[in-house]
């Protein structure tokens, strides 16, 4: 049951229009970032309030909400938005990757793949993958008209000069369907295969920084790299000290005070499945 | 105001809304899906699908262009009391709803800048034929290729040869809708 | 056991009622009635209302009280709500000539028509602390002098009367509906509306900040309070049934008004030039760094150098004066972010043993 004092999915009809509006010319331009008139939530700025008001409109009473942040869905963050949408929705949860009809995510994609009946939604921090490089939106704005892209080229190709390899491990560039450049969200490099020829709709939503962005099912998402250099997906050279899976994404974690440390899936629902033996 | 034009809107504002939504997310992001939509009507010639249509996306902040015999009274005060879209040019549309044949010439309407390829208008092709000849298409949203009955490939062709720029458009007949974003090509 | 960050719901719970807790204070004391806020902590309401974007001093007094005092999280509770609200229309633009004066100085004349009022201001109490205050909580009120906090009737804008010269540049009225940002994704270059309304919610310190690097030569623009003025105005609306508009309330609010030095560019002649600022309630602070943060963005509309100062660069200001966002975007580095970290950390590892190998291959 929602609860009556507020509208479903909490948002006034007007507010979900423009966001709806918005969602659909972001799945018309892939990669391009649509600005949205975001509004407050009652959540803090940095705390998913782009995600949150994605998931608000595109959430309907049937769908399966499943909320992860780090890939777990315990974490406190994911508990307090889970209960948002189940107080404001009434919509059924899950922790189950394979029972849910949405999936709203910070820095993780889940390791059991994702089917054409789901739609993920990622919380954005900054959309810009251009903004470190060049920190003014009339600036970036240009780059994205102009497809001129050469100062991202620049930079990875110095951090090879440099140091090897391109020095940077998550929210890794990626091109999109041939033509925008795209922060994929602060997922690890290990996550970035998983956006390519994705059969759900992925959807993006920075709310600070009013932008929502897709990906609609089957779109080509290329990590930026070069030839002689290809893109590598990296993880920990370890396997899960729970479920034992070698293959999925892993978080390090401190056991005792003498540098002692055991590696865990940081996916919680694939591990506990995987450690059932059902995943 | 005659009681049509109150009545046949959502039931619930809210659930009718969100559910005609993610038929239209879906159709927009599965080129080639067709949807059934049918949450509400309104005055001849509308189908029931474009009627959901309006009712989902467009209010007093998206400007509307009625074409041909979408462009009558009856649906004007339809319009004016479930959505409030102010009524303008195609030029200056949002959104704009009529056959396919009443839009023409389709280079009128808004295609969007370089710099902000959303501000582009989105066309509502109502009456559509589905059960046309079907059109192969291939891109975003479409694994391998996908087919749908287009009222003319060459215009949308020619409209996905400005990507990232170009109209997007929503085709609709009776309660079903399919959509065809910009990115979507036409072979 | 690997137990780290599980049973998030309980631990929120908890937190939730230690706070609640810690609201209160000790239960042997009387609580806190938001009366009382509102009443005897007036300056901190008007902050709240003024960034917070809603004028309403119960709620804005509420607010305080569940924050427990801090005045960001109050505004931002003031906006969460305020974006709940449906908007039913906009009002007319309110006439600050007609303002009932509770408090109104100028700086440029000594006197003018209407005459300087100092209202009820800290400006010349010596800042010590009144242990009285502490004592019994009373003091003892003086006698009011005679006209003493009454407002004054309409008066005209001290402005008004250099304008009549042509010695300052002209600011006519403009039918262009303002940009609103609480609608609209800020899009830049920002016009000066837009601007205004978000040096309207920016956050008091930032703006004061940037306002006094101007006056220490960060685009130095030679400011004077040509008026500041603080009082009730009233709001009125159109009404398309009654054809007419009608008065929908009263707010208070303060406004200044600054004169700049202009020694005049290629296309203009030598004149005095504004800033601007209004805001609710009396935030004389907010509302002068507001007209001083303003003058400074004009650079280029009034072909002014760009000295590339922090105050000039609308982008900056503009993108960062939000506290609301500000805040929002710094402490979620609180949340956790092992996943990003653990790619660094093997990233940081990789890169390291890299190093170690050119060392062996070097050696």
């Amino acid at each position: 049951m929602s609860d009556q004092a507020y509208n479903f999915a909490y948002l006034d009809e007007g507010t979900k229009r423009m966001i709806r509006r918005a969602i659909l010319k972001g799945i018309a331009v892939p990669g391009y970032q649509v600005p949205f008139a975001s509004r407050e939530m009652p959540m803090p700025y940095g705390w998913g309030t782009g995600g949150v008001q994605v998931t608000a409109a595109v959430l309907t009473p049937g769908d399966v909400l499943k909320v992860i942040d780090q890939g777990a869905d315990d974490t406190t963050n994911a508990v307090s938005i889970r209960k948002f949408f189940q107080r404001t929705a009434g919509v059924a949860t899950t922790e189950r990757t394979n029972e849910a009809t949405m999936i709203q995510t910070r820095h993780r994609i889940p390791e059991t793949p994702l089917t054409g009946d789901q739609i993920l939604v990622y919380q954005v921090p900054i959309p810009e993958p251009m903004r470190f490089l060049e920190p003014r939106e009339t600036e970036t704005r240009r780059i994205h008209a102009l497809a001129d892209y050469g100062l991202m080229q620049v930079r990875l190709y110095e951090d090879i000069a440099r140091h090897g390899e391109i020095a940077t491990s998550y929210a890794y560039p990626v091109e999109v369907a041939g033509r925008y450049v795209m922060d994929p969200s602060p997922i690890p490099k290990f996550d970035n295969p998983k956006l390519d020829d994705c059969p759900a709709i992925q959807l993006f939503g920075a709310g600070r920084e009013q932008r929502i962005y897709a990906l609609p099912p089957y779109t080509h998402v290329r990590s930026l790299d070069f030839e002689d250099h290809p893109f590598t997906a990296s993880k920990a050279d370890h396997a899960c000290a729970i479920c034992g899976s070698g293959t999925s994404y892993l978080d390090e974690v401190i056991t005792d005070d003498a540098g002692g440390r055991m590696f865990v899936c940081s996916d919680t629902d694939y591990c506990a499945q995987n450690a059932k033996g059902g995943a | 105001m005659t009681a049509q034009i109150l009545s046949e809107g959502f039931k619930d504002a809210a659930r009718d809304g969100a559910h005609a939504f993610r038929a239209i997310l879906t159709a927009m992001a599965r080129p080639g899906t067709i949807a059934t939509l049918q949450a509400a009507s309104g005055p001849a010639p509308i189908s029931p699908a474009a009627a959901t249509v309006l009712l989902t996306l467009c209010d007093r902040t998206t400007p509307l262009h009625l074409a041909g015999a979408h462009d009558n009274p009856e649906l004007r005060d339809w319009i004016a009391f479930h959505c409030a879209s102010p009524f303008v040019s195609a030029e200056n549309a949002t959104f704009a709803l009529g056959d396919w044949a009443a839009l023409q010439p389709v280079d009128r309407f808004g295609i969007g800048t370089p710099e902000y390829p959303d501000r582009a208008a989105t066309l509502i092709v109502d009456r559509h034929d589905f059960d046309a000849a079907p059109t192969r298409l291939t891109g975003p949203g479409i694994r391998d290729t996908a087919t749908l009955a287009l009222p003319e490939a060459r215009a949308f062709a020619a409209n996905h040869g400005l990507f990232p720029l170009g109209w997007d458009a929503i085709l609709t007949s009776g309660s079903r809708l399919a959509a065809l974003p910009r990115s979507t090509e036409i072979s | 056991m690997y137990v780290a960050v599980k049973g998030g719901e309980r631990a929120i719970d908890a937190a939730h009622a230690w706070l609640d807790r810690s609201r209160r204070g000790p239960v042997d004391q009387p609580v806190l009635d938001t009366a009382q806020i509102r009443d005897q902590m007036g300056l901190a309401v008007t902050r709240v209302m003024a960034e917070g974007s809603l004028y309403d001093p119960d709620l804005a007094a509420l607010a305080i009280k569940q924050a427990c005092g801090d005045l960001i999280e109050a505004i931002f509770l003031i906006r969460a709500y305020r974006t709940t609200l449906p908007r039913f229309g906009a009002s007319i633009p309110i006439d600050t000539a007609a303002m009932r004066l509770k408090r109104r100085v100028s700086a440029t004349f000594k006197d003018a028509p209407g005459g300087q009022i100092l209202g009820p201001t800290f400006d010349y109490t010596h800042r010590l602390l009144d242990f009285r205050l502490m004592a019994d909580g009373e003091l003892p009120t003086e006698p009011l002098a005679e006209g003493g906090e009454t407002e004054s009737a309409a008066t005209p804008h001290v402005l008004s009367f250099l304008n009549r010269d042509g010695l300052i540049e002209d600011a006519a009225p403009d039918e262009t509906p303002p940009a609103d940002l609480t609608r609209e994704p800020m899009e830049l270059p920002a016009d000066r509306t837009l601007r205004l309304q978000a040096l309207a919610r920016g956050d008091e310190g930032f703006l004061l900040g940037l306002a006094y690097s101007t006056q220490r030569g960060y685009a130095r623009n030679h400011a004077f309070v040509g008026e500041l003025r603080i009082g009730m105005v009233a709001v009125e609306m159109d009404i398309p049934e009654l054809g007419f508009a009608i008065e929908i309330g009263e707010i208070e609010v303060t406004e200044c008004e600054t004169v700049n030095q202009f020694k005049g560019s290629r296309s203009e002649p030598a004149q005095f030039t504004r800033g601007y600022g209004l805001t609710f309630g009396q935030t004389e602070r907010k509302a002068l760094a507001m007209a001083l943060v303003d003058r400074a963005l004009r650079w280029e509309e009034l072909g002014e150098e760009d000295q590339g100062a922090p105050a000039q660069d609308q982008e900056f200001v503009l993108s960062h004066c939000d506290n609301i966002q500000a805040t929002g975007f710094l402490e979620h580095i609180k949340l956790p972010h092992y996943v990003d970290f653990q790619a660094e950390l093997e990233l940081v590892r990789r890169l390291r043993a890299g190093l170690s190998d050119q060392d062996e291959d070097a050696a």
